[in-house]
């Protein structure tokens, strides 16, 4: 089983991710540069979080267009498993892998904090090993996480099962008070229709060991694990 | 252009230092080196009026592997590793252009780190604003919190912890210091040194435009009405392309090939050309029409004096240019080879095939005129030490003492100030903010940790500088102890009025003699440092404050310690000793808005005693608790203690001689409250009996979600929470 973390320029996450993969998860992982042309043979790709190209412009919007990208989408497209964590879910949602945009924080500043995220749906290659309704305590760092969409798209990521986590209080209640940016219906991951690109504002880098003050993060890369050593039996 | 006596003076240089500089030359300077001159000699790069008193601080140890006198400070942890770290003001400019004035001043400090080779790991600030209510200090407040989010946070190191105090003093002037940490292999140690005749010289990163023209002598001078026009003299950061430098000066300080690198800021290339130059004791030729540029009508002078961002100065050994400028070209960085190094000990910049400078390298960096100036004690202070108001016979409530001080702004909890920071990326932060009483940063692939605390009581140091100061380095000191870690090292920064004023320049003499008498016994030397003076506006000083960053090592992080009250049951004690004490304390400013008194005694004897002694018990696993005394009193600490927790504590001080009010909210020194629990109690009070240090067994931590002190207190926690939690930016 191998994995990926793709470095653009500005990324900042990229490391805390490879850590929490390689010693925490054991799993083998390449570090991308975005600059390559070519993709090797990966079971999954991260797309890390951070300030790819300085959020200039738009998040994610520059970050689209390095020449990875071009490889990452035909990845995804052909069924592979991307996932997309904070500045990583805004580029996926630049390139359209996934639906909707990011506004900012209502409260316009960045937040950084531990939150609590309920699963809605655990029918999922990142979800399989957290039951329906469980809470999660995994910590957001962002600027621009106010997920926004029109309500087609929104009835349709929901007749869908495509709206994995909301933002909940510790007792999986979703409520304004539970929603620390603003977001639509509060969202804070979504994955695509077929199922294989997810998106997800916390960071579940930060939340693999037990004296960073969670593990709960754990669990998403337990359900990739679960999902491929399935598909490959 | 002919040098005239108004061009002279418009560049903060007295008549005395031209001819200063004429001699060196024996010459008339053009206006390219009299600009360079006068940069270079200012206050903010010379320490001109700082130098002499700056020489008595102690500066070395065992494990210090470079004191003053690189970009920043490097002390050895073992393993091969070592931490690097600084702290810097950026005061004048966050004054005039809050966002930018404090995001380019963390631009600035991480580059000092990078320079020595280092990853910056944590940031932390120390920050000082006018009275809270005032309108333009939420400006600033927001201003700079706002330029600190946005440049820490996007560069990706977690900003991890810091201090906030308001006072009346800082209206018109704003301390902004910042202090950054780094780790490297030992073995990459990286100096800011140009040697090796006929090595190539490299420019790298952003391009050199007018921004921040003349911004270390704009930082020399004080503040008046008209520095708004100054404007232009505040530089503008640009954190991507930070980022990008990071990683790239980072790939290029594990190589071989490297000599030296420095970062181009106050006083820009010239600073970085002469300051290398003059290390390694050779000369040096740069030719400005090879620099990078944003505009091509830049003269000399003004490329010379730019203080332009995220820029590095870099010596190579020769043949490997093109190695060195590929790497930053990977980054999508400019980098270009700019000069050479020369056997002469001249600074020679060219420009379009003229020399439009010479200057002997040494005259720049170290023949700045020294001054000793006179001192006198200020008179205010003989008045100062009376309490007009009589406080052991006040009838106040004292619940409502207790919620007016943790609500007050310099108290309450700064949360929605530091959750606007990246306090986890890098995913090593032990502790994050507001947890314990100093951030602690884990280093991966070893069983250490390192604790970082900022701190300054500045009224302390208005009302004794002398022994301010040496609260100052205690606290600190105490607050790594607190979580677990032994002092290593300090950096300091300065920052004081106009030194031209004598009573000004007697509180510098005194803080700095209190820094050094604290550093000796509490055996942390002065690794780096940062002088900001002149911090005047219309020629009202701000009060001395002198900024102590510490860093502490915890050698195992099963032994760390934060400042939440745990479990029901636990016993509270309170280490040192209580004493009449309200002076300068937070309960006269908040209750009686006056500051006066004495300031609190400090014995840094005991001090260090009390240190060991809490560093022990933690590091024998005897504590669940530790959180030191200090604004707001024995009560307050309490107070945060049970909100953290969330949970109460019943306290019984009974009979102590001292009156109500100082036992609640005085803030005498070298005081930890710990808890400890019901197993360990035995144990615990063997150790302390047997390190005879005044210890008092107080109470104990409850279900109830109440906070009791004996009959004078009794409030829910959720109150106090309320109250803690109800700072408005």
């Amino acid at each position: 089983m191998k994995y990926a973390v793709v470095t653009f320029p500005g990324s900042n996450c990229d490391w805390d991710t490879y850590y929490a993969v390689k010693d925490v998860m054991k799993e083998e992982v390449d570090m991308l540069w975005h600059g390559d042309n070519e993709l090797g043979k990966y079971d999954c790709i991260i797309l890390p979080g951070g300030f790819s190209y300085g959020d200039y412009l738009r998040a994610g919007a520059i970050a689209k267009f390095s020449p990875l990208m071009k490889e990452i989408i035909n990845y995804a497209n052909a069924g592979g498993l991307i996932i997309g964590i904070c500045n990583g879910f805004q580029i996926l949602l630049e390139t359209n892998l996934l639906p909707g945009a990011m506004l900012q924080n209502k409260n316009v500043h960045f937040i950084c904090k531990q939150v609590y995220v309920k699963l809605n749906n655990s029918n999922t290659p990142f979800t399989n090993a957290i039951n329906k309704n469980d809470v999660l305590n995994i910590p957001i760092a962002h600027m621009d996480g106010n997920y926004y969409c029109d309500i087609k798209t929104y009835k349709e990521l929901e007749e869908n099962g495509q709206i994995l986590f909301k933002y909940s209080d510790s007792n999986g209640n979703i409520s304004d008070n539970a929603n620390p940016n603003g977001s639509l219906a509060n969202i804070a991951g979504i994955c695509n229709a077929k199922k294989n690109v997810f998106g997800l504002m916390p960071h579940p880098e930060r939340a693999v060991e037990k004296i960073l003050g969670s593990e709960d993060g754990k669990k998403i890369f337990l359900s990739i694990r679960n999902h491929i050593l399935q598909s490959k039996n | 252009m002919e040098i005239t006596k108004e061009i002279i003076l418009k560049h903060n240089l007295t008549m005395d230092e031209y001819e200063k500089i004429k001699k060196i030359l024996s010459r008339e300077p053009n206006i390219t080196e009299l600009g360079m001159f006068s940069v270079l000699w200012s206050e903010h790069c010379s320490y001109k009026s700082s130098k002499p008193l700056l020489k008595e601080l102690p500066t070395a140890g065992v494990h210090i592997l470079q004191g003053p006198g690189e970009n920043a400070g490097v002390i050895d942890i073992g393993d091969g590793l070592a931490i690097v770290m600084k702290v810097e003001s950026h005061n004048h400019p966050s004054a005039i252009e809050p966002y930018q004035g404090a995001a380019t001043g963390v631009g600035g400090i991480i580059r000092d780190i990078i320079t020595m080779g280092a990853r910056p790991i944590a940031l932390l600030n120390s920050l000082r604003f006018g009275s809270f209510d005032n309108t333009r200090t939420k400006y600033l407040l927001n201003g700079v919190v706002g330029g600190i989010a946005g440049y820490g946070n996007c560069v990706g190191v977690p900003t991890v912890g810091g201090e906030i105090y308001f006072d009346d003093c800082y209206n018109d002037n704003p301390l902004v210091n910042v202090m950054c940490v780094g780790i490297l292999e030992t073995k990459h140690l990286v100096k800011a040194i140009a040697e090796g005749v006929g090595n190539p010289v490299i420019y790298a990163g952003s391009t050199t435009g007018r921004d921040g023209l003349g911004g270390a002598a704009f930082a020399s001078k004080e503040l008046s009405d008209k520095s708004h026009e100054d404007r232009p003299a505040v530089q503008v950061g640009d954190p991507f392309l930070e980022k990008l430098l990071i990683e790239a000066c980072l790939e290029i300080s594990s190589k071989d090939y490297l000599i030296g690198m420095q970062d181009m800021g106050a006083a820009g290339l010239t600073s970085s050309s002469s300051e290398m130059a003059s290390r390694g004791n050779c000369g040096m030729t740069i030719d400005l029409s090879l620099v990078p540029q944003r505009d091509n009508n830049l003269t000399p002078y003004e490329m010379m004096l730019s203080e332009s961002q995220e820029r590095m100065l870099i010596v190579v050994k020769a043949g490997s240019e093109k190695n060195a400028i590929n790497i930053f070209h990977k980054w999508n960085l400019n980098a270009t080879v700019i000069g050479k190094i020369d056997s002469n000990s001249f600074l020679t910049v060219k420009h379009k095939d003229n020399i439009v400078a010479k200057v002997p390298t040494k005259a720049l960096t170290d023949d700045a005129p020294v001054y000793k100036r006179p001192s006198e004690k200020p008179n205010y202070i003989n008045n100062i030490h009376n309490i007009p108001v009589d406080i052991t016979h006040t009838n106040e409530n004292y619940n409502d003492v207790l919620l007016r001080l943790i609500s007050s702004p310099t108290i309450a909890s700064k949360r929605p100030i530091y959750e606007q920071y990246d306090f986890m990326v890098g995913t090593n932060t032990l502790i994050a903010p507001g947890e314990g009483d100093a951030a602690l940063i884990r280093i991966r692939n070893t069983n250490k940790a390192i604790a970082i605390s900022i701190d300054c009581n500045s009224r302390y140091c208005y009302i004794d500088p002398y022994i301010g100061s040496q609260i100052a380095v205690a606290e600190a000191t105490r607050n790594v102890v607190c979580v677990g870690a032994i002092p290593l090292a300090i950096t300091d920064g300065l920052n004081f009025g106009n030194p031209e004023n004598k009573e000004i320049f007697w509180q510098i003499e005194q803080s700095i003699k209190g820094i050094k008498e604290a550093c000796e016994k509490l055996n942390t030397p002065v690794v780096s440092g940062n002088v900001s003076l002149y911090n005047d506006t219309n020629s009202i000083p701000i009060h001395p404050t002198p900024i102590i960053g510490v860093i502490g090592l915890v050698g195992d992080i099963n032994h760390i310690t934060t400042l939440s009250f745990k479990n029901k049951d636990d016993v509270i004690f309170l280490l040192g000793d209580s004493l009449e004490e309200i002076g300068a304390s937070e309960y006269l400013k908040t209750q009686h808005h006056i500051i006066a008194g004495q300031c609190p005694k400090i014995d840094l004897k005991l001090e260090k005693e009390i240190q060991d002694t809490c560093l022990s018990l933690i590091s024998r696993g005897l504590i669940e608790s530790a959180h030191d005394v200090s604004e707001g009193g024995l009560a307050v600490t309490l107070s945060e203690s049970c909100i953290k927790g969330n949970i109460g504590a019943s306290i019984i001080i009974g009979e102590t001689g001292l009156s109500n009010i100082a036992q609640l909210f005085g803030e005498s020194q070298s005081r930890i409250v710990i808890s400890v629990a019901p197993h360990n109690l035995y144990e615990a009070i063997t150790y302390l009996e047997y390190k005879e240090i005044p210890y008092q067994q107080i109470g104990m931590v409850t279900s109830d979600n109440y906070l009791k002190i004996d009959k004078l207190i009794n409030i829910s926690i959720d109150n106090l929470k309320k109250a803690w939690e109800s700072l408005k930016l």
